[in-house]
């Protein structure tokens, strides 16, 4: 990836923090609420690699514990490894098919609310584990579904695939 | 006969891992030893900046560095706040739609409720205006008179169900400081927990960690307000199992010092109604729980109580 694209990226990222937590967040669907910032994530991730995924889902994380005066570290970590987790599994898969960014997007909304729940946990944080499973994370996982279609395609073509990597996936598909 | 070969599909090379490749994705994700590194690194420096901002003063470097980011992004926030709102209230709007007619049968019964209230209290009003007048009633009026207001909007909701905290777009400019205790209609919202210059934060009655000294207004009863089963319940703690309690009360905050936790708040804020009572007889206490009066999903304009002694 080109400085370009990394600077692209940061400022992609850092609009999509104001946007997630100014006008998605308070979008509630039965109780679940879509995570933009997470789905973006995961598709530059499955696009550009672990590598990139991490260092992302760092600053993504960074940003939104910024934004809300939480304590910084507490999303980066999670996000962090969910945005290397998901580069690992975009190598091990196509990206001709829709299938792999539904897959990822949910594992990875499943792995966000089970890594916040044992951070804020070990935090002390009392945790609604309860509240945030049963009710929560079905709705949650639903709307992230929803929107990884269209912010995956925008990714693709903010962040275009090289020729020949285009080329590999096709033969391999 | 002959063993028939068993077939390979092009399937099959997609569930390898990217080093049983020959070439190709390999190279655009870079080498898999520095993706991991990368990852465990910056994974050490989350844990880094977490125990930093843990062990620090609230004046250290970490929490300097956040308010300047946060003093940054707050005219942003704000603008998207501003631009973003006929969208929510549309989103709103649509969403109440369908819940209304729901609720309809419910809130015509409330209103013919409330009307019969409006009347009683209208009697009670004029009739506390005399006794005022007549006892010399000390308290002034409803608003703490040892407090200014700074009326202030929300401009970040609640981002996670562990933290019911919100951003206001108020801050140390404004005059507002650390354990200002923040009203909306003046039912009681939460205490400021955080000020940057232009912004602050606000930890709702609903967050885990919030607690407020209280007492039910019609006998008396003391206790803690504290959070209960989900972000739109609370609970009142330790009142003593002899008090008389009953649904529909209303709880205001206490305003004094008990032995356990300091009252942040001026007395005679409503907090909740009680909703539901019991008690067991292996309990110490009774088992409240009421309706906050604040409805917290949809918190826009607020008010924080500036002490006029804190400048």
């Amino acid at each position: 990836m080109s400085w370009g694209e990394a600077a692209k990226a940061l400022g992609l990222l850092v609009a999509l923090v104001l946007l997630q937590i100014t006008i998605v967040t308070p979008i509630e669907v039965a109780n679940g609420h879509p995570d933009l910032v997470l789905a973006f994530l995961v598709a530059l991730a499955l696009l550009r690699g672990p590598t990139l995924g991490a260092v992302a889902g760092f600053w993504a994380g960074l940003l939104l514990d910024s934004a809300a005066l939480a304590p910084p570290g507490v999303s980066s970590l999670v996000l962090t490894l969910a945005g290397y987790w998901a580069g690992r599994f975009g190598l091990a898969t196509t990206r001709s098919s829709p299938h792999p960014p539904i897959i990822a997007v949910a594992l990875a909304t499943v792995w966000v609310a089970v890594g916040l729940t044992v951070v804020n946990f070990l935090l002390g944080q009392s945790v609604p584990a309860g509240e945030l499973f049963g009710r929560v994370l079905l709705p949650t996982l639903a709307l992230n579904v929803l929107i990884m279609f269209p912010v995956y395609r925008l990714t693709e073509r903010l962040f275009p695939v090289a020729p020949r990597d285009r080329r590999e996936a096709t033969v391999l598909a | 006969m002959a063993p028939v070969p068993r077939q390979r599909t092009a399937r099959i090379p997609l569930l390898r891992s990217p080093a049983t490749r020959a070439d190709g994705p390999r190279q655009r994700g870079g080498s898999p030893v520095r993706a991991r590194l990368v990852a465990l690194g910056l994974v050490l420096v989350s844990l880094a900046l977490l125990t930093v901002y843990f062990r620090e003063s609230s004046g250290g470097p970490l929490h300097g560095a956040q308010r300047i980011v946060v003093s940054v992004l707050t005219p942003f926030e704000a603008g998207a706040e501003r631009v973003s709102r006929p969208f929510r209230d549309a989103y709103g709007w649509t969403a109440d739609l369908f819940s209304a007619k729901g609720e309809n049968a419910e809130l015509r019964a409330e209103v013919e409720e409330l009307r019969r209230q409006v009347i009683l209290n209208q009697t009670a009003a004029q009739e506390n205006e005399e006794l005022r007048s007549l006892l010399e009633y000390r308290d002034g009026p409803r608003f703490p008179k040892d407090y200014d207001a700074v009326a202030t909007r929300v401009i970040v909701p609640p981002q996670t169900e562990f933290r019911q905290e919100v951003m206001v777009a108020a801050g140390s400019g404004d005059g507002v400081a650390v354990e200002d205790p923040v009203v909306t209609d003046g039912n009681l919202v939460g205490t400021v927990t955080e000020v940057a210059s232009n912004s602050a934060k606000v930890r709702l009655l609903t967050d885990q960690q919030s607690a407020a000294s209280a007492f039910v207004t019609q006998t008396g009863a003391a206790g803690i307000v504290e959070r209960g089963s989900s972000t739109t319940s609370l609970v009142l703690e330790r009142v003593q199992k002899e008090e008389a309690v009953e649904e529909g009360h209303i709880v205001v905050t206490a305003g004094s010092r008990s032995q356990q936790l300091e009252s942040l708040f001026p007395r005679g804020i409503p907090i909740c109604v009680v909703t539901s009572v019991s008690q067991r007889d292996t309990d110490f206490f009774k088992r409240i729980q009421c309706t906050p009066l604040v409805d917290f999903d949809s918190l826009h304009q607020v008010i924080v109580l500036t002490r006029k002694d804190a400048g």
